[in-house]
């Protein structure tokens, strides 16, 4: 089937308004006829069951946490961006459009990227209207704050814990519709599969987690926000329950996975301690805005701080490196994600990490907090020279701003970042890549759509912070209610769907077959056991920057790990109760899968984009030399995989890319 | 650190569950008190038994879901912090540890250490939004400026992660600094004061109805909020009762 993006004709600024006015509407008497299904209540699931359900749709959403409240999109801490230009430092939505896809290494789809940018600016009024507790400045207005990659201050902030201000505003959202009859939520559900009629998409196989029975839900059209899949890698900055199995059932059905291996490695986590860990832990990039990161200059600084004889802050100023300020002067500090990532793993490969596991730089705020205190006792009319009361007034302006993500750092590491630096490594956070869809946010199997960070379409290679939220809420409040109309208004005289169809029994059958598979098999070795040798691999081979030899090498060993998983596995417990093992095993099944393709698809890219960086695609000169190199000529396409039975039998179709509004230049940060 | 755990084991909500012992070694000060139980969970599997069953998911302190009562304390003996964050650096070698969930009318056991709060969520039915569309037609974010104080007191309300550990930790199971929260959250902004009336009467009414008990101002609570939320907000939910039933 060849890919049709569906992109609305006419100069890009108009798209979308054109889009609107020429789409067909819903009767709102015929949309209490017809039902959608949401799964996933994170801010994408939850802002469109909201948003569906107050249009007059009947919604059954559901979620596998015991609460909308708790989906991942809680733990996003930095903010939102959206193009208001409060700030009068020059922002439009043009130039979030062209930060949005420079950033992405030119890898997204320009029509999406615009009309997310179009629509960043609603985002936040409807936010702020729902009651959601942004930081304000002192004369009332909200305040902003910048993010990597950008040199303008268009970032919403609520402290560190802007996610979660968000989804609860979209959870409250949520809350009045289920109130009022029009949303019925399902916890403890778990998505299964996807069931096709007539090649539409029609309903899903849940199992309730609690009570293990599998049940049958119809509906005229479903959608996906089911999150992304950074726990291919183990251990990722992703809550422990984020998986795939939404969006590989979906793809095993017939939708197109595409980008599989683009992965957003996140500068500024929590270094790994030990095996025992289960999770790394983010320390939000806004941290870069005040933070300097550097490693020493001289090995026998390196060695003398992991034997601890010598304090970091004791270093003087002339034997530390910081690296990112002398190889990145315009940004310095504030390079985009993938930039500062591989700069991180650089200095670190070359010897220069410094904790016990060389796998650590730091970030410090010894020179924000002077900068700050000299700033406020100034403000005082206090002594300027006085450095005691200095660090004292500056740590607590750094306190006011980032007082809880210190206390996290405290919480897990056991020092105090105000009186030492942090130290921090990248790790796992973001995936761009996921389900393939059109304009319409459906994917390849009509009346099946997806959104958030499930899908593919608007970070291209590489994310830049805060959009994420920014899309997820722009898919779910305003973007996907408008399309989903234009479907389903050939399905107002279709009338309820049927679950006592052949297609709903032979879906509820196949599950039922892996179920009972998993708790009668009496393998050997626990389902994490598999997990995290799929981890090891992933990062070993597939991680943070990838040559054809590993590649090679990571597809046999999935593939190997993967029989051998179906053999030796073992699930302790029965299936018709709470069983988090078996939830588990279902998860890795589709992990073991997935990990085989994204390795696939990293092989077959040989360009260094965005996150992505090939070994084998580096420029050798120039005032970009040692940096990632990009293929125009080859690769400005979207990969997008059919499924075909084995990962190695999927079948790649190309969407070109074209770029007709922002020329495609290399990235520069320098 | 070795260790001896006592952990409450119940295999459904009409089982009548039991303490059950389990001895753990080679414990790292580094681990998190649920990767300790991670450990223990490998061992049990790998032994041919049934692992503990917990609720949790961000493991980062924010999602709400990690719910232990470890040594007559929600969320252990740390302050400030849930059980995904606390780390075993707090106990020492050759401690003994009890594990049990969190007790409360309102919050039936579902198996070992899961608990049901789906109460919670019906407290929010019943009130805990503002009704607005999500349209997005709303009227500029800027066009009502919030008194930076408000705004900060509104969202510090707001960061309550529904744990259940105020109720948990309570002697009556009283609900009322979660619900005090919401409420305060929507009270101090401008966007909230319409509904205001209706939405603490509705959402006191729910969580009289789910079972929770009464407030006695014994403060156990706020003890043990993991994100400090404050009795402040318990006054000014009452605040906001008395006025609303005078009202109405
Ligand atoms: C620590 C951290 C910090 C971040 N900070 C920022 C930031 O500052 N700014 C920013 O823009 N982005 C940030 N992000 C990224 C952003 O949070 C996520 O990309 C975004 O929230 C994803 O939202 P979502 O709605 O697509 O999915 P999620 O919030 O992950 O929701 C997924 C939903 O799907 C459900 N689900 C999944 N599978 C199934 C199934 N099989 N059956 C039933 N239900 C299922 C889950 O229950 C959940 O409800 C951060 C991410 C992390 C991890
Ligand atoms: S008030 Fe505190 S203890 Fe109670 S649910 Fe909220 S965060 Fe948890
Ligand atoms: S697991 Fe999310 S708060 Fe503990």
């Amino acid at each position: 089937m060849a890919l049709d993006s569906k992109i609305p004709q006419g100069p890009i600024a108009d798209k979308w308004t054109n889009y609107k006015n020429h789409i067909d509407l819903v009767n709102p008497a015929n949309k209490r006829n017809i039902d959608v299904i949401v799964v996933g209540t994170g801010l994408a699931g939850g802002s469109a069951a909201a948003t569906l359900a107050e249009l007059g749709y009947n919604v059954k959403a559901f979620c596998f946490q015991d609460s909308p409240r708790r989906a991942h999109s809680i733990a996003a801490q930095g903010g939102i961006n959206a193009a208001k230009n409060y700030q009068g430092d020059g922002d439009s939505t043009y130039r979030l459009f062209y930060d949005t896809v420079k950033g992405g290494d030119y890898r997204s789809r320009e029509a999406n990227v615009y009309r997310l940018a179009e629509v960043s600016a609603n985002i936040i009024d409807q936010c702020v209207a729902q009651g959601v507790p942004f930081a304000r400045e002192y004369g009332g207005l909200l305040d902003n704050r910048s993010f990597g990659g950008v040199l303008v201050s268009r970032t919403f902030y609520a402290a560190g814990q802007t996610g979660q201000q968000l989804l609860l505003g979209a959870y409250s959202a949520m809350n009045r519709q289920i109130g009022r009859g029009k949303i019925k939520m399902y916890n403890r559900h778990e998505m299964l599969d996807v069931v096709k009629v007539d090649g539409k998409a029609r309903g899903i196989i849940t199992r309730n987690l609690i009570t293990g029975e599998i049940e049958r839900h119809s509906a005229h059209a479903v959608v996906l926000g089911t999150g992304g899949y950074g726990n291919v890698f183990f251990l990722s900055t992703n809550a422990m329950g984020s998986n795939v199995t939404a969006a590989w059932k979906a793809h095993k059905r017939g939708a197109y996975f595409a980008n599989p291996c683009y992965t957003q490695i996140h500068p500024t986590c929590i270094p790994v301690s030990g095996d025992h860990q289960s999770k790394l832990t983010l320390m939000s990039e806004s941290l870069r805005n005040d933070g300097r990161i550097w490693v020493p200059k001289h090995m026998k600084d390196v060695e003398a701080i992991k034997a601890g004889t010598l304090k970091p802050k004791d270093l003087a100023e002339e034997d530390r490196d910081y690296y990112l300020e002398r190889r990145y002067p315009a940004f310095g500090n504030l390079v985009p994600r993938d930039v500062a990532s591989r700069a991180a793993k650089e200095r670190c490969d070359a010897g220069y990490g410094v904790n016990a596991t060389g796998e650590a730089v730091f970030l410090d705020f010894a020179s924000a907090i002077e900068r700050y205190g000299k700033e406020q006792a100034t403000v005082r009319h206090l002594d300027v020279n006085d450095a005691a009361l200095v660090k004292k007034l500056g740590q607590e302006v750094v306190k006011n701003k980032y007082g809880n993500l210190f206390q996290m750092y405290e919480k897990i590491v056991d020092q105090d970042p105000y009186n030492t630096p942090m130290m921090i490594y990248p790790a796992v956070h973001y995936t761009m890549g996921g389900v393939w869809v059109d304009y319409n946010l459906m994917t390849t199997v009509p009346g099946l759509y997806c959104i958030g960070e499930a899908n593919f379409s608007d970070h291209g290679a590489n994310r830049l912070g805060a959009s994420a939220l920014m899309q997820g809420l722009a898919d779910g409040y305003f973007v996907l209610p408008y399309t989903i109309g234009d479907y389903l208004s050939n399905d107002i005289r279709t009338g309820p769907i049927s679950t006592d169809s052949k297609e709903f029994e032979e879906a509820e059958k196949e599950v039922r077959e892996k179920i009972e598979f998993f708790v009668t098999n009496k393998g050997q070795h626990s389902v994490d056991y598999f997990h995290k040798r799929l981890g090891k691999i992933m990062w070993n081979k597939v991680g943070m920057s990838r040559n054809v030899q590993g590649l090679t090498e990571a597809i046999s060993e999935i593939k190997a790990l993967r029989a051998q998983f179906w053999k030796e596995v073992s699930v302790p417990g029965s299936s018709d109760e709470l069983n988090e093992e078996l939830a588990k095993a279902g998860r890795v099944a589709d992990f073991l899968e997935l990990g085989e393709l994204f390795a696939k698809d990293a092989l077959h890219r040989e360009e260094s984009a965005g996150g992505h960086f090939r070994e084998d695609a580096v420029e050798l000169d120039g005032e970009q030399k040692g940096e990632a190199k990009r293929d125009d000529e080859n690769f400005a396409y979207v990969a997008a995989w059919e499924y075909k039975g084995e990962p190695s039998d999927a079948i790649l179709h190309k969407e070109q890319l074209e770029f007709n509004d922002i020329e495609l230049k290399q990235r520069s940060y320098k | 650190m070795n260790l001896t755990l006592k952990i409450w084991r119940q295999k459904n909500a009409n089982d009548k569950g039991k303490m059950v012992d389990y001895k753990i070694s080679d414990i790292s000060p580094d681990m998190s008190f649920l990767e300790m139980l991670d450990v223990l969970n490998e061992q049990l599997i790998n032994s041919g038994d049934e692992p503990v069953a917990f609720d949790h998911d961000c493991r980062e302190g924010i999602c709400g879901m990690c719910s232990l009562y470890i040594n007559g304390e929600a969320h252990g003996p740390d302050r400030g912090v849930t059980t995904c964050q606390l780390h075993m650096r707090m106990f020492n070698d050759g401690d003994t540890i009890f594990i049990e969930p969190f007790r409360a009318k309102a919050f039936p056991v579902i198996k070992d250490l899961v608990v049901d709060r789906s109460s919670f969520d019906r407290i929010q039915h019943a009130g805990g939004f503002i009704s607005v569309n999500t349209s997005g037609n709303t009227i500029d974010a800027n066009a009502i400026p919030v008194n930076k104080e408000n705004a900060d007191d509104a969202f510090s309300a707001a960061t309550c992660i529904g744990c259940g550990a105020c109720v948990a930790s309570c002697k009556n199971s009283s609900a009322m600094l979660f619900v005090g929260a919401k409420v305060s959250q929507f009270a101090l902004l401008p966007q909230g004061q319409v509904e205001a009336t209706d939405r603490v009467l509705n959402m006191v009414k729910q969580m009289d109805e789910e079972g929770f008990g009464n407030c006695t101002n014994t403060g156990a609570c706020e003890v043990e909020c993991p994100k400090g939320i404050s009795l402040e907000n318990i006054a000014r939910m009452n605040r906001e009762y008395l006025a609303a039933s005078l009202k109405g």
